[in-house]
């Protein structure tokens, strides 16, 4: 029960886009077509999970035991930045089909605010390690299914006869606020 | 370019937000207010400053491949500075302003300019670039945050300006941010043409 | 400018070496300069709503005082009593309820000697901006929900829609259920404690 409200809170409720604000880069940035939301919601899936566990790891294994916690920032950035570069390497290696498929999205992972934001979150929520990986599961999906929607809608709106001054970023941020509301009807369920 | 090029460039002609579209999730997370926008555009302008002041005076020592590993860790080096010195001496606004201060390491603006610009230059026009640049996210993040909080609860910088039951709640909440940002920049982009 | 190192492995390991043992020197030189400040502002925080809460004077250090209760779902209750001169002045309760509109909301409720609410200070919310939010200032004695004054004992206080006597925040009935729920909490460990201290046998922590 404590993991299902985890993760409606964390998919719905407390959207990770919609209403945390975090990871907005790639979602204006990647979402014209679905394909390509799906890859990168493909790529986040896998780091966030992966950052979660390691920084979790090493927060309660090194940071805390040393009482080094002030070294958080920057210990985290570089765990995941290393985990990035990491996984790009063995993907490459192990499996050319789905480097193929996520291979352009891992770079720009690096400085996606979401895999740094849930790292810091989970510890701050003071949630257990399996606890701490539904949270970045669900964080992730959460992710994804905003970006999906978001590019879904972006698709049709190409084909619409959108005034001048309005075109691009404007109406893609005012196309995500509507979003952004329905997705406030999730509020208060968990 | 002349220095004084070099800090207005990041003011007006790339202001970060409404030209360059970086650094979008602090912008729309913490700008609910005029003070939270100011105060986050200003953390992060002193970032920017001290982290390009840096990185120009290290660049030629770091060798190309580790570039971006060196640079993430002198930028996080400065957020967390700024972080407990804000925590310490101002644990309010530390307190709204809450994740959004340690991902300011993430803000692609500061790895941008560090990348872009304060390692290809010498130490005094990457530091007014930092400015420039610190100071445009500033006026853009207050500049929303004003906009939102007298929308949303008809106050400015915490000063009531209309009555007590104003208040379109809405751009206090999240939707009201996309909605205020996609606005202001298309207004912004009509006076810029 | 001069050239650039080259990036043999030797220069990168010893590079990002020096680099990240200088930042953590410098970040760790600025936590000992910060960390008595940090200490001292949530320390501040903390004796600040107490005293915003207990309306009287008191001369001892509430911080030093605390006791810890458990409640039944696992989270836990801390009371900060106040005295002056040795008597109880009120107690100022840390209270919670998981029942917020937004999860958790966290308050500081001060109770007089005689179990009437002297004042109360919400420290955490995640209640909606304009409506559930409004419980900072809604129960107090000027908002249209006053609870101060008012003895919740052991039955509680209740919203007007379920039978009680507070108005209920226009709107967010939930938030103010959660409010009072947080309130009620307070007051019945307080209740409950105040009973086992006949007893002289409540625990210092």
């Amino acid at each position: 029960m404590e993991y299902i409200l985890i993760f409606i809170a964390a998919v719905f409720v407390n959207n990770i886009v919609l209403a945390q604000f975090l990871g907005i880069c790639p979602f204006l940035g990647v979402s014209k077509k679905v394909s390509t939301a799906l890859g990168m919601t493909g790529a986040v899936t896998f780091v966030m999970i992966l950052a979660t566990i390691v920084t979790f790891i090493v927060q309660k294994t090194v940071l805390d035991p040393f009482g080094i916690g002030f070294m958080q920032t920057i210990t985290f950035i570089l765990i995941i930045a290393a985990l990035v570069q990491m996984v790009e390497i063995i993907l490459k290696k192990v499996s050319p089909a789905l480097y193929q498929a996520l291979g352009v999205f891992l770079p720009l992972i690096t400085t996606n605010c979401a895999v740094l934001g849930v790292a810091i979150m989970v510890i701050q929520k003071d949630f257990n390690l399996l606890q701490s990986v539904v949270f970045a599961a669900s964080t992730a999906i959460g992710f994804g299914l905003a970006l999906t929607i978001f590019a879904g809608i972006r698709e049709h709106l190409e084909l619409v006869a959108v005034p001048k001054g309005m075109q691009g970023s404007p109406i893609a941020l005012i196309t995500a606020g509507l979003l952004a509301m329905a997705f406030m009807g999730f509020s208060g369920i968990v | 370019m002349n220095n004084f090029k070099v800090l207005t460039n990041g003011i007006f002609r790339e202001n970060p937000t409404f030209a360059l579209l970086l650094g979008m999730c602090p912008t729309l997370g913490v700008t609910t207010s005029a003070i939270n926008g100011m105060g986050m555009g200003l953390a992060t302008a002193f970032v920017l400053i001290m982290s390009n002041l840096v990185i120009s005076l290290v660049a030629n020592i770091i060798p190309d491949k580790i570039r971006i590993p060196s640079f993430i860790v002198i930028i996080a080096a400065f957020v967390t500075v700024v972080d407990m010195c804000m925590a310490a001496y101002l644990p309010s606004l530390h307190e709204s302003l809450g994740l959004f201060i340690p991902l300011i390491v993430v803000n692609c603006i500061v790895l941008g300019r560090a990348e872009a610009f304060a390692s290809k230059n010498k130490a005094l026009p990457s530091m007014l670039d930092g400015l420039g640049m610190g100071l445009g996210f500033t006026l853009s993040l207050t500049l929303l945050g004003t906009i939102r909080e007298l929308l949303g609860s008809g106050k400015a910088f915490n000063f009531p300006v209309f009555n007590e039951n104003w208040g379109m709640l809405i751009f206090v909440l999240a939707p009201g941010a996309f909605i205020a940002l996609g606005y202001l920049i298309a207004i912004v982009n009509r006076i810029r043409k | 400018m001069g050239k650039k190192l080259e990036s043999n492995f030797m220069n990168m390991v010893i590079v990002l070496f020096a680099v990240t043992l200088i930042a953590s020197a410098a970040v760790g030189y600025v936590y000992t300069l910060t960390a008595g400040p940090i200490e001292a502002a949530k320390q501040a925080k903390q004796t600040n709503a107490i005293r915003q809460v207990i309306p009287g004077e008191f001369d001892n250090d509430p911080g030093a005082d605390i006791w810890k209760m458990k409640t039944p779902d696992g989270g836990e209750l801390e009371f900060y009593p106040a005295k002056k001169n040795g008597e109880a002045v009120g107690t100022a309760v840390k209270t919670y309820t998981n029942n917020g509109f937004g999860g958790t909301v966290w308050l500081m409720v001060g109770f007089n000697p005689d179990g009437t609410i002297s004042n109360y200070s919400v420290l955490e919310h995640k209640e909606t901006p304009g409506l559930g939010s409004k419980m900072d200032f809604w129960f107090t004695r000027n908002g249209k929900g006053n609870v101060i004054g008012k003895k919740p004992g052991t039955h509680g206080l209740k919203v007007t829609k379920d039978g009680g006597d507070v108005d209920a925040i226009t709107a967010a009935t939930i938030s103010s259920r959660a409010f009072l729920d947080a309130v009620n909490r307070a007051a019945a460990g307080l209740a409950g404690t105040a009973d086992a201290t006949s007893g002289a046998t409540h625990q210092n922590q």
